[in-house]
């Protein structure tokens, strides 16, 4: 293609594609003067892309052959799929290949001497502007904008508002059940009622007092969330209703949010933590330190779960407990304070 | 002419008679691009969010994204009859029931993982070596909302399989949107279909991760290459380079051999880790339950900063007059990334205000050169990372055996002593550097011989410098060092200027721009030195005569040269006939 001329519009003031050669020291590579090392050069670009391409093969063979289930121990990475690490292997492999060969390619046979190109200066030439400016001038002019101002401010009023359907069409992202007037509703309660059984979250078995010893702490949810969780067929309620019970000796309890919320020195707190809302798991039985594992905040449960470090404001709502008739224990209502992080209306 | 070529050819003849596209070609094949390593970056993030949308794809042909609750019932025995969504239980499909699937997976995660760091470090080369400046604003502001979006691809992502440690993010999540005054509570309604979890939320952001997110940033994508293009690429200071040139290598055959193998290898190595290297495990945490999580908890690390913001933040809140503010929540989340995100976008605008400077930039700026705009981007890194350390906290106190308190602590304060003694550190760096190019050129450089005299004084030999590192030093001579004039309150004839307070903030920032600039030599002080290097390096000649001088031949990258046989690019064309 080289006795073609490919004119253009002598944007690199070159013809034939030829352009002219940066004037600085260069030295010539071992391939340009070597006709032995470009030889070689190009054996070695070939045969990448000739792995490559059998590394397709590989692949393909691989997922064929391999069984699902196989695991092999490689050192350093210890026992993994097989088929993944083949096939990861030797699509790896043949993608790769070809970009090595085409860079090896480009380095040692293509030409490294680097060439100039002038820069064009990008703002318009002042005829080009003085043209612009003209056409606009004539398409307003015939447009009338700047003549009919009743139009103009008419049609600025319309372009303000007519977005507005498509704000007002997101209000059913949200489809508001008829009985709840706000979404602060739904924030403010959970489904705990007087006489809720509190049952372990897992076993869903209800707990005596006598099975908490003094120190041990439980996950726990109230008895008839399966059902709501059933009917709602979301897992909002559990979002909120999700408990944490704790058992220490009735005297080291410094102070509760409500009188006797506790039942012979155990605590039932929400596990929703106040910040932004993670679940809060990790508990020091010595301390009665409770430590959320997202942001760390901590909260002291012998001292109504008020917040001792990190960034929640609010300490953790505590729910009443007592036992019913055959024992177990229950919440004596529902919590006091909405669960979970603020928000605006929370008051 | 082969076969090929003449099909090729028809081709070509066939689209140009409708699209005129021949006049393109000519103008665009042997377009010149200059190289440099930092240039990959970018490349790096084009191919793997190229990669991205590639696997992406794939996934979902299998993935669904529903919140409908069913029993796992695949071949991932631990979780055999466990209640899970259906976006979990498919994912797991994916990693264990779909041949390959966990591959695609992994490298779809990996090569997010890549595509925002790839995305984040080209941001700054670009700004560290004064890319951004006039005329490529534009494409610097594109820039930013593409590292924007390149976080909500990645979050949104990272929520899709529904495990617990994405749930846990969500939840998270739904915390800072409630956080937001007024209008936060209703927010969180909406974003969420009602309540947290609900049973919209995955559907909802499925449709933003593979439609809205990566449409945006193909679009942005293209206007982005689209500017390179027309504005030409900038290039590092080097002989021969101006500021109305450009010294590379034509796209055809030489970038596309490079940039599209490079493509390759990048696609080749995201592959490698997919197969190699396991990310992501979700068949370890579980589906996700509002009320579990598991302990040390961590984001993917592009979101590690603003966690640390999270939980770094005093615990205050304002309840009033039956509202509450949580500035707690607000402020780190909200507010500061807010903030954070807009300054950058800003960045060019301010810097050409306070220096003043209206001139187009293609020769890039070394970061020495600009003190203050080095010690900046220092001073933002600094703060970046020990926001990481905040958002690892949790981690270093258990690897470490601190106290979570004290790291807390030390980061409240740190947050605000570190990054200022960064700025000042870094532009002290900057002006010694400042020194040392300027004693290079005055004396040329230290050879680390010692040479005695024949009255016995004792000398190091300095030497001129190459012409390569002496371009790319004296490239500081061309640009500007005065501050702006100080504004006159009133002018000649006694009207007072209107923009005075603001004019005098202007001149003022500009002073601090240029303290403490060394000044640079005039051109003829430095041709003095070199002269003056070279004489004294010939002092050294007699060694050189010396008879086993000659086979200590310097080695200069696979080819043996003798001294002063280093032949010019013209002289080489000369031995090629003129061929290139």
């Amino acid at each position: 293609m080289t006795d073609v001329n490919t004119h253009g519009d002598s944007d690199h003031g070159a013809a034939g594609g030829r352009l002219p050669v940066a004037d600085i020291p260069h030295k010539p590579r071992r391939t340009d003067v070597d006709p032995k090392a470009a030889r070689r050069a190009e054996r070695q670009v070939a045969a990448m892309f000739t792995l490559s391409a059998l590394s397709v093969v590989l692949f393909v063979v691989a997922y064929v052959t391999i069984s699902k289930e196989a695991n092999v121990y490689i050192p350093v990475l210890g026992l993994v799929g097989a088929m993944n690490l083949a096939l990861g292997v030797t699509m790896g492999a043949a993608v790769f290949l070809i970009g090595a060969g085409a860079i090896q390619w480009a380095k040692k046979l293509m030409p490294d001497v680097e060439v100039v190109q002038e820069r064009h200066e990008l703002q318009s030439a002042p005829e080009d502007t003085t043209a612009a400016v003209d056409q606009y001038e004539r398409g307003k002019e015939e447009s009338g904008f700047a003549g009919y101002k009743i139009i103009r401010r008419s049609l600025l009023g319309a372009l303000a508002l007519f977005p507005i359907p498509l704000v007002v069409l997101l209000r059913d992202l949200w489809i508001q059940p008829t009985d709840t007037p706000n979404p602060q509703a739904e924030l403010e309660t959970t489904i705990w009622r007087k006489g809720s059984r509190i049952v372990v979250d897992g076993t869903e078995t209800p707990v005596k007092a006598t099975d908490l010893r003094v120190g041990g702490l439980i996950s726990a949810i109230p008895e008839n969330l399966k059902e709501v969780q059933e009917e709602e067929r979301t897992l909002n309620a559990r979002g909120k209703a999700a408990i944490l019970v704790v058992r220490m000796q009735p005297d080291e309890i410094r102070s509760q949010q409500g009188e006797n919320w506790d039942y012979q020195g155990i605590l039932a707190y929400s596990k929703i933590c106040t910040h932004v809302g993670c679940p809060i798991s990790l508990y020091e039985q010595r301390t009665h330190h409770l430590l959320c594992p997202c942001h760390q905040s901590t909260f002291d449960l012998a001292d109504s779960g008020n917040v001792i470090f990190g960034p929640a404001a609010r300490r953790m709502p505590q729910l009443p407990i007592g036992v019913d008739d055959e024992g177990y224990l229950v919440a004596l209502a529902d919590f006091a304070e909405p669960v979970g992080p603020s928000f605006w209306e929370r008051g | 002419m082969s076969t090929v070529e003449k099909a090729g050819a028809g081709a070509g003849t066939y689209v140009d008679q409708r699209l005129g596209s021949n006049k393109f070609l000519g103008r665009s094949l042997r377009k010149v691009f200059p190289d440099h390593w930092s240039f990959m970056l970018g490349e790096i993030a084009l191919y793997s969010f190229i990669v991205i949308l590639l696997t992406g794809t794939y996934l979902t042909l299998f993935y669904k994204p529903s919140m409908v609750e069913v029993i796992y019932n695949g071949s991932y025995v631990p979780l055999k009859g466990i209640h899970m969504s259906e976006a979990y239980a498919t994912s797991l499909d994916i990693s264990f029931d779909v041949r390959g699937g966990l591959l695609l997976r992994q490298m779809h995660h990996w090569a997010a993982l890549i595509f925002v760091a790839a995305v984040s470090v080209h941001l700054l080369r670009i700004f560290f070596t004064g890319a951004f400046r006039k005329p490529r604003e534009f494409n610097w502001i594109i820039g930013v909302v593409l590292l924007t979006l390149s976080l909500g691809a990645g979050f949104t992502g990272y929520s899709l399989p529904d495990d617990l440690l994405s749930g846990t993010g969500l939840q998270i999540a739904r915390g800072i949107v409630q956080a937001i005054p007024i209008v936060g509570t209703w927010g969180a309604f909406l974003l969420f279909g009602g309540q947290f979890p609900g049973d919209d939320f995955i559907s909802r952001i499925y449709s933003v991760h593979i439609l809205l997110i990566p449409g945006l940033i193909l679009a942005l994508v293209t206007v982005h290459l689209m500017m390179v293009w027309v504005q030409k690429h900038t290039q590092f200071p080097g002989p021969g380079r101006t500021n109305n040139n450009v010294v590379g290598y034509p796209l055809m055959p030489v970038y596309m051999a490079k940039a599209g193998g490079f493509f390759f290898i990048v696609f080749g190595i995201i592959a490698l880790l997919g197969g190699l290297v396991s990310i992501n495990p979700i068949w370890i945490f579980g589906p996700y339950v509002p009320d579990q999580v598991s302990a040390g908890s961590q984001p993917d690390w592009y979101i590690g900063w603003l966690d640390g913001m999270l939980r770094t933040m005093p615990n205050w809140e304002t309840a009033v007059a039956g509202i509450t503010i949580s500035w707690n929540v607000f402020i780190p989340a909200v507010v500061l990334p807010g903030l954070i995100f807009t300054a950058m976008a800003l960045y060019p605008f301010l810097e050409a205000w306070v220096t003043g400077d209206k001139k187009e930039h293609h020769l890039l700026e070394r970061p020495r050169n600009a003190p203050v705009r080095t010690a900046i981007g220092v001073m933002s890194l600094t703060f970046y990372m020990l926001l990481w350390v905040g958002g690892a906290n949790d981690i270093i106190a258990t690897t470490f055996d601190l106290s979570i308190n004290s790291i807390t602590w030390f980061l409240r304060v740190a947050l605000f002593v570190l990054p200022p003694l960064a700025f000042v550190f870094t532009k002290r760096v900057c002006l010694g550097l400042q020194r040392k190019d300027r004693d290079k050129l005055l004396h040329g450089y230290e050879s680390g011989r010692i040479l005695r005299l024949p009255n016995g004084e004792f000398v190091e030999v300095h030497q001129p410098l190459g012409v390569k590192e002496r371009a790319v030093i004296e490239s500081r001579l061309n640009t500007d060092h005065a501050p702006l004039p100080m504004p006159a309150a009133v002018d000649a004839s006694g009207v007072a200027n209107k923009h005075y307070r603001v004019k005098r903030l202007q001149a003022k920032l500009s002073r601090v721009w240029y303290a403490d600039q060394v000044p640079a030599p005039t051109l003829a002080e430095i041709e003095e030195g070199q002269h003056h290097a070279a004489h004294g390096a010939l002092s050294e000649a007699p060694l050189h005569a010396h008879a086993d001088a000659l086979e200590n031949v310097p080695f200069h990258g696979g080819v043996l040269h003798t001294p002063g046989g280093e032949t010019t690019n013209q002289e080489q064309l000369t031995d090629r006939g003129g061929h290139l």
